[in-house]
């Protein structure tokens, strides 16, 4: 049910991002989403990939440091109110989000919604009893 | 210009090397009596305090170090008992253990007597007012400035180190004459009083005595422009006595070895063989009238030389010349005496491995700057920004405790930091000393 997301550290400098993509597609890698959050200093890139296990061996062969972050995804309708809606229900249940971040589906073309949250057990628990669709990891993966 | 004490100052060779021999045998004597550490150092090698008649015998006495100082924290290598000690100082330690030293009220007279002939070098004389911005407490610059002046007769403002507005509004109102701070503190002070728009004739100032930290004759050149002054460089170390080891006179020519109290030589740091006058190599110290903490052949660590010829000052006292680098990893950051190692400790308590780490020291303007960058790794990363800005913040504040001084952190890739021969390069000083 979890999707691996991959983290990579990166200082803030000229043509980081270029190399991290350098390196995924010299190892076959295709992006699903990506999402980074930047201080002055330095940045956090997020990716959602076809073949994690794969991209962080090839980021990590390259020297970057890389963490896996187990995250959620979920599909909502793509119109108004839809990733409202579901943001509600986890504030509802007290379930805060560290950050997020979405993208369209190709097969399905409704919105694909990563959410990092402390507890992703109970995250699930509670979008599937209000109805929200939890995607399944490989389905996020290759899709 | 005045010499302190021309009978000491510019007593002739064969005279001082008699009262050094005549001296260094008290001083064995006393140490064998009094501090275990000497006594065992020497029944090693078989010494006794008898075999010790002349300076000619300084090279058969064992060397002291650093760690002895700390491995014996904090009174024990003291060779009087604490009821004659009156005054205790201390330096940063680098793992935690500072060094201390102790002085009796001898010791104190001793330190004030060489601290006179300091401060007199720069032209003072008892006529004068003095600034001293060096800070007071466990650092021995304040006070072992302080005295030495006070000996002298100078007037003494004890405005201690910081406080730029205050510095500047009493270096008016008060007419200071002579000023004592690090150089890069001077350099600090001659933009503030630019900035500022200060006419020159408000500020009295012809003569500074600087020390604490390295600096270049660039540097000198800067501050006796801006700031208009005669500018000396001192040399001292806590564990001799405190600043009075050795200054400049204006001659410029080298520092003056107050060395009918230090006895100095210059070794091979390797070899640890000694060298001759002109010779390159690590300055060491032998203290022959301490009572308290007298230390036999200390290795300063420093890289100097000597010149025993006459100066044309009149003072015959050898020179060493201004201290050019360290035989160890110590920078002087600031006036405050920093090894990497200490960064080092700060980042093992992150994890069982340190990460790698580098420092970088440069100019903020006049004042030194230092940057640790810290490599990010697998153990240290997180997805979450907040949870690396803590990181940065944690040790940020944990190196700042560490050393005394404040320092940026940065946080860098992986391998950014260059490594030769597979160790990385733990410090880039950019400040051109």
């Amino acid at each position: 049910m979890l999707v691996k997301q991959i983290s990579v550290f990166l200082e803030n400098k000229e043509g980081r991002v270029a190399q991290v993509a350098r390196i995924l597609s010299d190892a076959g890698i295709n992006i699903r989403a990506l999402s980074i959050a930047d201080t002055t200093e330095f940045g956090i890139l997020r990716l959602i990939v076809d073949k994690p296990p794969v991209a962080e061996k090839a980021l990590r062969g390259e020297g970057l440091t890389v963490s896996i972050t187990e995250v959620i995804a979920i599909s909502i309708e793509d119109e108004p109110g839809g990733l409202a809606d579901a943001l509600q229900v986890l504030h509802e249940d007290k379930i805060s989000v560290e950050y997020i971040y979405a993208f369209i589906s190709k097969t399905s073309h409704k919105a694909n919604v990563i959410l990092r949250v402390e507890d992703c057990d109970r995250a699930i628990e509670s979008l599937q009893a209000n109805g929200f669709e939890v995607l399944k990891a490989d389905d996020v993966y290759n899709q | 210009m005045t010499i302190w004490n021309p009978e000491y100052e510019c007593m002739g060779d064969e005279e001082k090397r008699e009262l050094q021999g005549k001296r260094l045998a008290e001083t064995v004597a006393h140490v064998y009596r009094n501090v275990p550490f000497y006594k065992k150092k020497m029944d090693d090698i078989g010494l006794e305090p008898g075999d010790v008649r002349s300076i000619d015998n300084l090279k058969d006495l064992p060397f002291t170090y650093k760690t002895d100082l700390r491995e014996h924290y904090p009174f024990g290598m003291f060779a009087v008992p604490m009821d004659e000690v009156v005054r205790i100082h201390a330096s940063s330690g680098t793992t935690g253990k500072r060094t201390v030293v102790g002085y009796t009220k001898e010791d104190i007279d001793t330190w004030a007597e060489v601290m006179a002939r300091t401060i007199s070098a720069c032209g003072a004389t008892k006529a004068d007012t003095l600034q001293n911005a060096y800070g007071y407490g466990l650092f021995t610059g304040g006070l072992g400035v302080h005295y030495g002046a006070e000996k002298i007769g100078m007037s003494v403002i004890p405005i201690s180190g910081g406080n730029t507005k205050r510095q500047i509004e009493l270096m008016q109102d008060f007419g200071s004459t002579i000023i004592s701070c690090t150089p890069s503190y001077a350099l600090y002070l001659a933009e503030v009083l630019e900035e500022q728009g200060i006419d020159r004739s408000k500020i009295k100032l012809k003569a500074g005595i600087f020390g604490a930290e390295p600096w270049s004759e660039n540097m000198r050149k800067d501050i006796e422009e801006r700031l208009g002054v005669l500018a000396i460089d001192i040399y001292g170390l806590s564990e001799i006595i405190g600043p009075g080891v050795s200054q400049e006179c204006p001659e410029k020519c080298g520092l003056h070895v107050n060395d009918d109290h230090f006895i100095p030589e210059i070794i091979d740091p390797d070899t640890e063989e000694v060298l001759g006058y002109g010779e390159q190599g690590e300055i060491v110290f032998t203290t022959v009238t301490k009572k308290a903490l007298p230390l036999l052949r200390y290795r300063t660590r420093d890289i100097s030389k000597l010149d025993n010829k006459p100066c044309a000052c009149g003072r015959t006292s050898y020179r060493m010349e201004k201290v050019t680098g360290r035989t160890d990893d110590m920078l002087i950051i600031r006036g405050v005496n920093v090894f990497p190692t200490q960064i080092e400790s700060v980042l093992l308590e992150l994890g069982e491995t340190a990460p790698h780490y580098q420092l970088i020291v440069s100019k903020a303007g006049t004042m030194d700057a230092l940057e640790v960058q810290v490599e990010m790794t697998q153990a240290l990363f997180s997805d979450e920004v907040k949870k690396i800005e803590d990181l940065e913040r944690k040790l940020r504040f944990n190196i700042e405790s560490t050393l005394a001084i404040s320092a940026k952190v940065t946080l860098v890739e992986p391998k950014t930091i260059a490594r030769s021969e597979g160790k990385a390069k733990r410090v880039i000083d950019n400040r051109n000393l």
